[in-house]
């Protein structure tokens, strides 16, 4: 016993040591490594770029006090007192602030539809129920955050920023204050220094109109958005980048133009997209009397297809009769020697076992509790602007032209696949197995290509030498579809076009709006 | 929940190597050929149980081989390397198949001595294991396994008065990260990268049984425990770094023929009673063995 003991110490401190060096364990995420944000042009004009919504509406800022008056100086010693001693805790929180408002406001929404992007879980008679809004943290949550769902939020928030933010370019320039670094030469600044006035604050401004949209679209979580609206306030005025009062009016002003897209947002006819038995009914009648396969539920139990009116849903970039105008030619009726040399490609795709397929087909996927293929290109829009140093206002800018694309193009994909309601592979031809979910919902045209095709249109539009690789990125996403075994090809091809031309209507309100590029 | 099955799957090969207390004497080979058959109809999210019919029951087919070579009389080095083949008997989500991971095992009887009527023995194992095919970890509950390197230490403790006996054992399993397929993913936040932390891991066993140079009969008890993860949330996918329970149930057993020198044959299962983020798995195995010299005539033993 003795003489085993002298060598199972030394043998186990060896392994012990094997054992903890073994295996990585730290993660650094990219996010994380944004750099704090030093814009290379402040866009001192984009007063004058043209807004969305608000372009007639008068908004009220508070007159601000002037830089001696003793309410200004207590601002600037809360300042110095927080700069005083700064916790470790607290440059977290400015390091990651720093980044950009817009940037992390729009991460926030992402994490909220992922996290919200959940189907109902059946009663016990095989029946559904639904989210409801005003009863939002009963089972099942509302929202159930699903593409269309997730396309309007990133679209309406996105929107309302870029809007706030011009509105506060006017008052910045009336008033013009200059940032708390540079009327006390005893605060630092902790993230890089601007010439833009900071009354009111862009980042207060972008919080503030953000988390007033977060009552209509995310009611569950305003405990999550308050707690992250107080974060950011205490960050600007931490970085000695912004005032109180700076803060208090941007919030003030956000939620003031928050209140013309809500109004907006509560008319858009949205809410009623779920429709009723009767509307479900109709399409199966209209798709048979046409003489063709009508799309039927492939879960079990069968579920209520995925909001079949968001086709009435107000588009921002046209009128509704725009999305009739943009609806594809019909697919191949289900009796065609052409649907069916597609369902035979389908059958081959299912039987394909490349690894490369499955890797595209998991990279795209973007099903239950992701961001949605509209959130995925958020993060892509996301990753590749950081590069740009755009300001605040041109990022809102930018991502209010990709979502109100997105938002558009669901609208335009969620009117065929209803007016044709047809079936899913799967449907047809019962031997194929998918490499991924089937989404609940007819299978022309495919919603990730008209996503990605007007996501790319746009994103090839603000960063023209990307604009290849974009495109290239969309057509990846879109045949993944067509990998996975969910989608004919023609529901990737049809819908990849039809996305394209969705985002020209935003690319064309880009070129428009004064904002260059 | 296919990752139970592989729990489960390893712990049933396991029992047989590197959780029993039976060494294979110096210079000797074991050659072991082990089927295992898991399959599951009910799972847990979280703590709520249901079915799913769009899943229907998620089954698996192991095909193991394995080996263990007796470096010495009380260090036994021990390799697995299963084809795993699965399958969803509803919805249309389509199986995967291919070679998994192989694992490797250092087994020491570091002690061995008489305790009153009675023989008591200390074994500690370090094992590892390393993902081979290149399959698709998250694709969960039809993966083949979590694509996660791993090593882990064992402590097994086992008293025998005559022909019976009680053991138990204690494990930690550290894993490494897994790189996926996608580049976000959201657990109980937003992650931006392709890398998954993966919780680490123990592993509880408590086992009794008989054994003969003819016939060993054993009932084991398996406490699995992830350390951290996250659970499923309602109607949500499963993800790697679940927060995998699982208590199980299980027998053991094994004949040796008398005739034919070295053969064996085992068979057994495993039964998930409790479990969290894991599928109810039912494991039945049943396997070859045959245990030979590989220096002719020359046996320390």
């Amino acid at each position: 016993m003795k003489k085993s003991i002298s060598y199972i110490l030394p043998v186990m401190m060896i392994t012990l040591s094997v054992f903890n060096s073994s295996c990585k364990k730290d993660i650094q995420e990219r996010n994380q490594d944004y750099p704090a944000l030093a814009p290379t042009n402040i866009d001192l004009n984009a007063d004058t770029w043209t807004p969305i919504l608000t372009g007639a509406s008068t908004f009220t800022v508070a007159t601000p006090d002037a830089v001696t008056a003793p309410n200004y100086l207590a601002d600037l010693n809360e300042i110095k007192s927080y700069q005083h001693n700064l916790t470790s805790e607290q440059k977290a929180i400015i390091k990651y602030w720093s980044a950009g408002s817009v940037l992390r406001w729009n991460e926030i929404l992402r994490e909220l539809v992922a996290k919200h992007n959940l189907p109902p879980y059946q009663n016990d008679d095989g029946s559904y129920p639904f989210p409801s809004a005003a009863n939002p943290l009963a089972y099942p949550l509302f929202p159930f955050s699903n593409p269309p769902y997730a396309a309007r939020a990133y679209a309406y928030v996105s929107a309302a920023q870029y809007d706030a933010l011009v509105q506060a370019w006017k008052f910045k320039k009336q008033f013009g204050r200059p940032a708390p670094y540079k009327t006390d030469a005893s605060i630092q600044a902790l993230v890089p220094k601007s010439d833009l006035p900071a009354y009111p604050s862009e980042d207060a401004v972008v919080a503030g109109v953000t988390a007033k949209m977060m009552e209509l679209l995310f009611p569950g979580d305003l405990d999550f958005i308050q707690k992250k609206v107080a974060e950011e306030k205490l960050y600007r005025i931490m970085a000695g980048a912004n005032t109180r009062s700076d803060m208090d009016a941007g919030e003030a002003l956000g939620k003031q133009v928050a209140a013309v897209f809500l109004a907006r947002a509560r008319a858009d006819k949205a809410g009623a997209a779920i429709g009723t038995p009767a509307d479900w009914k109709a399409f199966e009648d209209n798709t048979a009397a046409a003489g063709n396969t009508p799309w039927i539920s492939l879960e079990l139990p069968k579920r209520p297809p995925m909001l079949p009116l968001f086709t009435k849903v107000n588009p921002f970039l046209f009128p509704t009769e725009t999305v009739v105008a943009l609806r594809p030619a019909p697919p191949y009726g289900t009796n065609t020697p052409e649907f069916k040399k597609e369902s035979d490609e389908v059958l081959a795709m299912s039987k394909d076992h490349s690894r490369e397929h499955e890797r595209i087909v998991a990279f795209w996927a973007d099903g239950v509790g992701t961001v949605t293929p509209p959130g995925h290109w958020n993060n892509i829009a996301a990753d590749e602007f950081v590069k740009h140093n755009f300001s605040e206002v041109r990022w809102a800018r930018n991502l209010a032209l990709l979502n109100m694309a997105e938002m558009d193009a669901a609208i335009v994909c969620w009117d065929a696949k209803y007016f044709y309601f047809n079936p899913r592979p799967t449907q047809m031809v019962m031997n194929i197995k998918t490499l991924t979910g089937i989404p609940n919902f007819p299978s022309y045209t495919s919603g990730h290509s008209n996503f990605s095709g007007a996501a790319a249109t746009v994103l090839g539009y603000i960063v023209p030498e990307k604009a290849k690789a974009f495109m290239d990125m969309a057509n990846e996403a879109a045949m993944s579809r067509l990998y996975g075994a969910i989608h004919y090809r023609s529901d990737c091809e049809v819908g990849l076009q039809t996305g394209i031309k969705v985002g020209q209507y935003a690319v064309n309100r880009g070129k428009a709006d004064g904002a260059g590029n | 929940m296919v990752v139970l099955g592989c729990v489960v799957f390893s712990q049933t090969v396991n029992a047989q190597t590197e959780t029993d207390a039976l060494m294979i004497p110096k210079n000797y080979f074991c050659a072991a050929g082990i089927y295992t058959h898991n399959s599951w109809d009910h799972y847990w999210e979280g703590t709520f149980k249901r079915e799913n019919l769009n899943l229907g029951t998620i089954s698996s087919n192991v095909y193991a081989v394995g080996g263990n070579y007796g470096l010495s009389n009380r260090v036994n080095v021990l390799f697995m390397i299963p084809y795993i083949k699965t399958n969803a008997s509803a919805g249309t989500l389509r199986g995967q198949s291919g070679v998994q991971d192989i694992s490797l095992a250092v087994k020491w009887l570091a002690v061995k001595q008489e305790v009153g009527r009675g023989l008591l023995s200390l074994h500690a194992i370090v094992s590892g294991v390393i993902p081979v095919g290149n399959y698709q970890a998250d694709f969960l509950p039809l993966s083949l396994g979590m694509q996660t390197k791993s090593i882990a230490l064992r402590g097994l403790v086992n008293y025998q008065v005559g022909r019976f006996f009680v053991a138990g054992a204690g494990q930690y399993v550290r894993k490494d990260n897994i790189t996926i397929d996608r580049d976000n993913y959201y657990t109980t936040e937003m992650h931006y990268t392709n890398q998954v932390a993966m919780p680490n891991a123990t592993n509880f066993l408590f086992s009794t049984g008989y054994r003969s140079l003819k016939f060993n009969a054993e009932a084991t008890l398996t406490k699995v425990n992830t350390i951290g993860g996250f659970d499923i949330t309602k109607n949500n996918m499963p993800f790697p770094s679940n927060n995998m329970d699982a208590t199980l149930a299980g027998g053991v057993f094994k004949y040796m023929f008398q005739s034919i020198a070295g053969l064996e044959l085992t068979a057994g299962g495993n039964y998930v009673l409790k479990g969290r983020n894991v599928g109810q798995n039912l494991s039945v195995f049943g396997g070859v063995y045959y245990v030979f010299s590989v220096k002719k005539n020359k046996s320390d033993k």
